[in-house]
């Protein structure tokens, strides 16, 4: 297990205070902020290529803060993959075992297991600069895997890749995950691709690491603003809560009255998930306690959904499929019903 | 786009013409040397030939150890200075340069006065049997001041261009730095590192000002030229000097294509 205590780092504009997280054996833990919130310094330091303020690491009970990087046995992958331009695939992949001192012909058989996990026999006499980017993430990965790193560190790999690539990435991640049981530590600003892939998702903004939870604590239950907007619940509000027992407790907000399940009093904020809300053309009559009627005020297509904007007040934004926005006959300045539970109103 | 609409913007045009007649201006005098020489004159009496032939060896033999002595007190230097930031690193990186300002001849007798006979330094490598005053070991040390900044910069800047991501990743697989020197950043560095010391060794084989003080015996090809106008007149200066530049150019031509072979993207 690897154990995160406290970790500081200073890097001039940029500071991340206090991170403390556990990742678990054979975890895909995520860690997931927006552009510039130091997640590829996070992972330096964690690799021991960034020198920390303060804070521990350790990995399996000793502790790891101050052990050079070639004695950590944690891999790691870039975001541009970093491949050497100067060897070929396989002296990429053999690089680490050459250091130990094996020769070329061993190192290559004992390469053999990864080159045949990623499917890169193909590709072992070429050069980097003449790779696709989806070949180049599959020797970065072979490159860090034939170490049998303890902990993988994953910097945005995905990033760089077209949708399709991505999408043939993803799996392969997910299958070496199941296949190796590895840990695994991927940083990413995508919010889909941590509810994908990561077991739990630590969410890192405004120089703190804010929650950790699994995906779906995370899109469920955001414990803050900043989480709340990154996991698009889109909605978010501020108001009262007035008193009442924890299942029948109401929130004023702009003179509407939502029936919310909270223990909390006093001023709050709460966020509702725009597909947890209902459109009716009609009053619908179920166990769902908040159900209004307003008026369209704005209509952004997405495809296959559309984002409907819908003044109760206050406004409220909702996710309905094209066919039911085709088949309610929906349009901006028309009116309609909106319909969700008490236990879809997440208080913070 | 093809070569007359490249060609069609006057302004451009105006700039190419500079530039051509600095060209001119550089290769005019050195063709017309290398042409109009007669190089028969060298090889007229057995006493010149010699004279000729060992000038010429010891000028870039000494330009070599000048070279290979830059390059392994030079490169550390470069690397830490691509690499680290500290207090005083500018100061360090002006250092370095100063040689380009300094007049080589006033370089030359500052050397003398450290390296001479009865100075500190001289004295210091005395003990170890080394002595500059008029030996070989006089010439590397005047070529290898005059020389040095044009080594160390390139391979600065050749250090500076490699990411240091791919030093970080292979210190994750293992690699101490001592390995990932030798094995990521001196070889994605090489071409700069390379050129610069062609650079070094090019400006050390033909420094003049600098040796002269310190080693005037044995004469390197430069100081042989001064001496021949003198004793003998242009004609045999002419033939001596119009076999130096062949001979640089033709070692610095391949050394270039060399060079250029291998580059990775």
């Amino acid at each position: 297990m690897i154990s995160v205590k406290n970790l500081s780092v200073d890097l001039g504009d940029f500071r991340l205070a206090g991170a403390t997280f556990d990742v678990h054996e054979g975890e895909y833990f995520i860690i997931l902020g927006p552009t510039g919130a130091g997640k590829t310094v996070l992972l330096e330091s964690i690799a021991g290529l960034f020198p920390i303020k303060n804070g521990s690491i350790t990995v399996g009970g000793s502790d790891i803060t101050y052990m050079l990087p070639e004695k950590r046995g944690i891999g790691f992958v870039y975001q541009d993959l970093s491949l050497f331009p100067h060897l070929s695939v396989m002296d990429n992949v053999t690089y680490g075992i050459r250091r130990r001192g094996k020769s070329k012909k061993i190192a290559e058989q004992s390469a053999g297991w990864v080159i045949d996990l990623l499917n890169i026999s193909d590709l072992l006499q070429r050069r980097p600069d003449t790779l696709s980017g989806g070949e180049k993430q599959k020797v970065a990965l072979a490159r860090a895997l034939v170490m049998e790193p303890r902990l993988l560190l994953l910097d945005e790999p995905l990033g760089a890749l077209d949708p399709n690539t991505r999408e043939q990435i993803q799996s392969e991640l997910r299958n070496i995950h199941r296949k190796l049981n590895l840990t695994i530590i991927h940083v990413t600003h995508d919010f889909e691709e941590a509810v994908l892939l990561g077991n739990r998702i630590g969410v890192i903004g405004e120089g703190r690491l804010l929650q950790v939870g699994t995906p779906d604590e995370i899109f469920r239950q955001p414990n803050s603003e900043f989480v709340a907007h990154f996991s698009m619940a889109r909605n978010i509000f501020s108001g009262e809560i007035q008193n009442g027992d924890t299942e029948h407790a109401f929130v004023t907000i702009e003179g509407t009255r939502l029936a919310v399940i909270s223990d909390k009093r006093g001023k709050v904020k709460f966020s509702i998930r725009p597909e947890d809300i209902l459109l009716s053309a009609h009053p619908i009559a179920s166990s769902a306690r908040n159900s209004f009627k307003g008026t369209i005020t704005e209509v952004v297509s997405k495809g296959s959904t559309v984002l409907l904007t819908v003044n109760i007040p206050p406004s409220v934004v909702c996710l309905v499929t094209r066919h039911s926005f085709d088949e309610m006959n929906l349009h901006k300045g028309g009116e309609v019903y909106v319909t969700f539970k008490a236990a879809a109103v997440n208080v913070f | 786009m093809n070569i007359a609409n490249r060609f069609n913007n006057p302004f451009t045009l105006f700039f190419i013409v500079l530039g051509l007649v600095l060209i001119i201006f550089i290769l005019w005098p050195l063709l017309g040397t290398v042409f109009s020489a007669d190089y028969g004159l060298l090889f007229e009496d057995a006493e010149i030939a010699r004279e000729v032939r060992e000038s010429i060896l010891l000028t870039f033999y000494s330009g070599l150890v000048a070279t290979i002595a830059g390059l392994v007190f030079g490169v550390p230097l470069a690397y830490v200075l691509a690499r680290k930031d500290f207090h005083g690193k500018s100061l360090i990186e002006a250092i370095i340069d100063v040689p380009l300002v300094i007049p080589h001849s006033a370089a030359g007798i500052a050397l003398l006065f450290a390296f001479g006979q009865e100075r500190f330094l001289g004295q210091f490598f005395h003990i170890l049997h080394i002595d500059f005053f008029g030996q070989i070991a006089g010439i590397v040390v005047a070529m290898m001041f005059v020389s040095i900044p044009f080594l160390v910069d390139s391979a600065k800047e050749g250090f500076k261009s490699v990411d240091p991501r791919l030093e970080n990743v292979a210190r994750t697989l293992g690699a101490s730095p001592r390995q990932t020197f030798f094995t990521i950043s001196l070889p994605l560095a090489r071409r700069s590192v390379i050129s610069g010391s062609i650079l070094m060794w090019a400006r050390g084989i033909s420094e003049f000002g600098a040796v002269l003080f310190l080693v005037y015996h044995p004469r390197i090809t430069p100081v042989l030229i001064l001496d021949w106008f003198g004793l003998y007149g242009l004609p045999h200066t002419l033939a001596l000097a119009g076999l130096l530049i062949l001979i640089s150019l033709f070692i610095f031509i391949v050394l270039r294509l060399l060079v250029q072979r291998g580059e990775y993207k």
